[in-house]
């Protein structure tokens, strides 16, 4: 078979054209895998959470799931379907036994085992939606104000610690930490920066201060929680309080602020500089006028993204700042408004580890999880978006 | 051939020693460990146009931004030795405010950096950083210093405007503008039309003609027609070294120093 001609530039196949290929393709599927597994992650928190925090009928999100104390679940089962399912559910286990006891030649009663077994499976099914039909779900509150309990002989009283009532609570808390380490945060990360990127002189100090802020960034979260214990808990005296939270959350916030705050500035020619310095402005006031109004955008943006992402954290305030449970929000029983500081609040990260990990797990325990979850995120969320559009906002007014 | 030689003053009529505005004095200079400037001493006449050229590297910029102490900013800087006099005054002598120094020596910078700012925010800088509010004095310096920048008539109309939606001529001339708005009595300029196209560099060089009846010049440049067309006086600059000082006709047409005639009829730099 005579091969057509191939012209100087003509496609020739060989093995680099392959490696080339195959290369490109295995970059660009790594690539979907991050991508869809990021996807998955969002499609499940948003599925499952979107139960516990929207609703079917007006005004469509679940107000009390966002604004009520986190309280104990008490459900009555109906008897009826409740038995009946457990009847089933018993049955099905003999069967199970009895077809694991029979020799590898009873095809025949095996598949009839089978049989059966997926007809109970079927009637479990048709129970159980019955039974969630019919079943009363009450939170703690609730329950208490009840005028007379369901008939015990037709329910199944059961309580379930955590499961009802909303994450109210733990909302407030986690947003008056997150605006309070923003702020502690940004003030203390923004002074050192200035001070580094514009007042201190290179050399070995300036070097060694540099890798050690750089080294704190890679210190564990729960190190800075043990920290945060240790030195506003007890040597300060505050005790598990909000004023901890914030100055344990600020401290594990500040590498990434001084880094980013430091690289903003950085970027801004020096010729702003030396303009106004020539024009006989004093070193604080150019970099006041001059460095700082056009740095600001990228040091807010990278600050509240690396505080969004501290304030996820659950191990700097499990000691410092978190109650598992409070009764109380924030601003309920003051004597005197410092107490404000010095108490300890909810927050979600939190609560999501308490309720998946402290409590026996059930299916009401799920929705909360998750809602918790869905919550947070839209949160954290929140804030990364708002910092971008600020971002955008000012870069707009500032450009160069 | 003798390199060494002493710098050539300019002739020595009997008014321009009281003209001097700038005296320098045997002056060396170092970034840390290397050595940029040499024993320089010159004498800047007051309302004269200076020239500083030579070839790149050759401590022109250096030796500019001594005159308004740009280089403190600069780390492991130092004076070896010598000093300049400003009007009279030692300006590296400890109780010398840089501040004060620097509103009354201007700096025009080879790269044009209006701030980011409207045009009107760029002239009032100045004035807004000594706490000047007032919008009626304000109003009234930035008119007079686009007019005294011939900018007033192409701009007048967008004074709301960014500085940066300029053509980089404009920009440059918002540059001396600004520099204008601080009442300097001397105005250093770094190459100043470098990045400009000859059109543009025209219209500065005409503006630095109309300057030189209020302000004291000095002017690096590496353009020889330039220096020839601006300046009253010229200073050949080589390896950190005055090589040759004096009227710009003399530097230009007449050189005592054998390396100055070489690199103004372009045979080296
Ligand atoms: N910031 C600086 N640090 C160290 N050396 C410098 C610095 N600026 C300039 N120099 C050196 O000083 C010498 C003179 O530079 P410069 O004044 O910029 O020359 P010119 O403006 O005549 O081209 C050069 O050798 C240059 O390398
Ligand atoms: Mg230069």
């Amino acid at each position: 078979m005579a091969k057509p001609k191939l012209h100087r530039f003509a496609i020739r196949s060989s093995r680099k054209k392959t490696i080339e290929v195959i290369v490109a393709n295995l970059f660009r599927l790594m690539t979907y895998c991050v991508i869809l597994a990021a996807a998955y992650l969002f499609f499940d928190i948003t599925a499952n959470g979107s139960k516990a925090v929207f609703q079917g009928k007006a005004p469509f999100i679940n107000i009390q799931f966002l604004t009520e104390k986190p309280q104990t679940l008490h459900v009555f089962e109906p008897l009826e379907p409740y038995n009946e399912i457990q009847k089933r559910r018993t049955q099905i286990l003999q069967l199970q036994s009895k077809r694991k006891a029979l020799g590898s030649n009873d095809t025949e009663q095996r598949t009839e085992y089978s049989e059966q077994i997926d007809n109970l499976q079927a009637e479990i099914e048709r129970w159980d939606a019955q039974r969630k039909a019919e079943r009363l779900k009450y939170s703690d509150d609730a329950y208490r104000a009840l005028d007379h309990t369901p008939d015990l002989s037709m329910f199944k009283h059961q309580t379930y610690a955590y499961s009802g009532g909303g994450i109210g609570p733990a909302i407030i808390g986690t947003c008056l930490l997150v605006l309070g380490s923003i702020a502690i945060a940004l003030s203390l990360g923004l002074l050192c920066a200035i001070y580094l990127s514009e007042y201190s002189r290179p050399g070995k100090t300036l070097q060694a201060i540099r890798l050690s802020i750089l080294n704190l960034s890679g210190v564990p979260s729960i190190v800075f929680g043990l920290f945060g214990f240790g030195m506003f808990v007890h040597f300060f005296g505050w005790g598990v309080s909000i004023i901890a939270g914030w100055f344990t959350l600020a401290i594990m916030a500040l590498p990434v602020i001084i880094a980013a705050s430091e690289e903003s500035m950085r970027a801004i020619p020096r010729g702003f500089r030396e303009g106004s310095l020539a024009l006989g402005a004093s070193k604080w006031t150019s970099i006041r006028t001059n460095v700082l109004p056009y740095a600001l955008p990228g040091i807010l943006t990278s600050s509240i993204m690396g505080i969004a992402r501290v304030a996820g954290e659950t191990a700097p305030i499990m000691f410092t700042a978190a109650y598992a449970l409070r009764d109380q929000l924030p601003w309920e029983g003051l004597e005197q408004p410092t107490d404000f500081f010095f108490q300890g609040v909810m927050a979600l990260p939190y609560h999501i580890y308490v309720v998946s990990s402290k409590i026996p797990q059930n299916e009401y325990t799920r929705d909360m999880q998750y809602g918790t979850a869905f919550v947070f995120l839209f949160i954290v969320g929140f804030f990364a978006l708002s910092s971008i559009l600020l971002r955008i906002h000012v870069r707009s007014k500032y450009k160069w | 051939m003798n390199l060494a030689i002493q710098p050539e003053r300019p002739k020595p009529n009997s008014a321009s020693k009281a003209k001097a505005i700038i005296e320098t004095r045997d002056f060396s200079f170092a970034y840390g460990p290397t050595q940029a400037l040499f024993d320089i001493s010159m004498d800047i006449h007051k309302k004269e146009v200076t020239a500083l050229i030579g070839p790149s590297g050759c401590g022109k910029s250096t030796f500019l931004r001594c005159f308004n102490r740009m280089n403190d900013l600069i780390d492991n800087t130092r004076i070896l030795s010598g000093q300049i006099k400003i009007s009279g005054i030692d300006i590296y002598k400890r109780d010398v405010d840089v501040i004060e120094l620097r509103k009354h020596v201007g700096m025009v910078f080879q790269k044009s950096n209006p701030f980011p700012k409207s045009i009107y925010d760029n002239i009032a800088y100045g004035l807004r950083i000594q706490g000047i509010k007032r919008k009626s004095e304000l109003d009234e310096v930035v008119e007079r210093c686009l007019r005294g920048a011939a900018l007033w008539d192409e701009v007048k109309d967008r004074l709301g405007d960014s500085a940066l939606g300029m053509s980089g001529g404009q920009q440059q001339r918002l540059c001396i503008a600004r520099a204008l708005a601080v009442k300097p009595k001397i105005i250093l300029m770094d190459e100043p039309c470098s990045a400009l196209d000859p059109v543009a560099t025209a219209k500065v060089e005409e503006l630095i003609h109309g300057l030189k009846t209020d302000y004291t010049i000095v002017i690096v440049t590496h353009n020889m027609q330039q220096a020839a067309r601006l300046s009253d006086r010229t200073a050949f600059f080589y390896l950190g070294k005055l090589i040759e000082y004096g009227p710009t006709e003399q530097i230009f047409m007449n050189p005592e120093n054998p390396k100055t005639e070489a690199y103004v009829s372009g045979r080296f730099g």
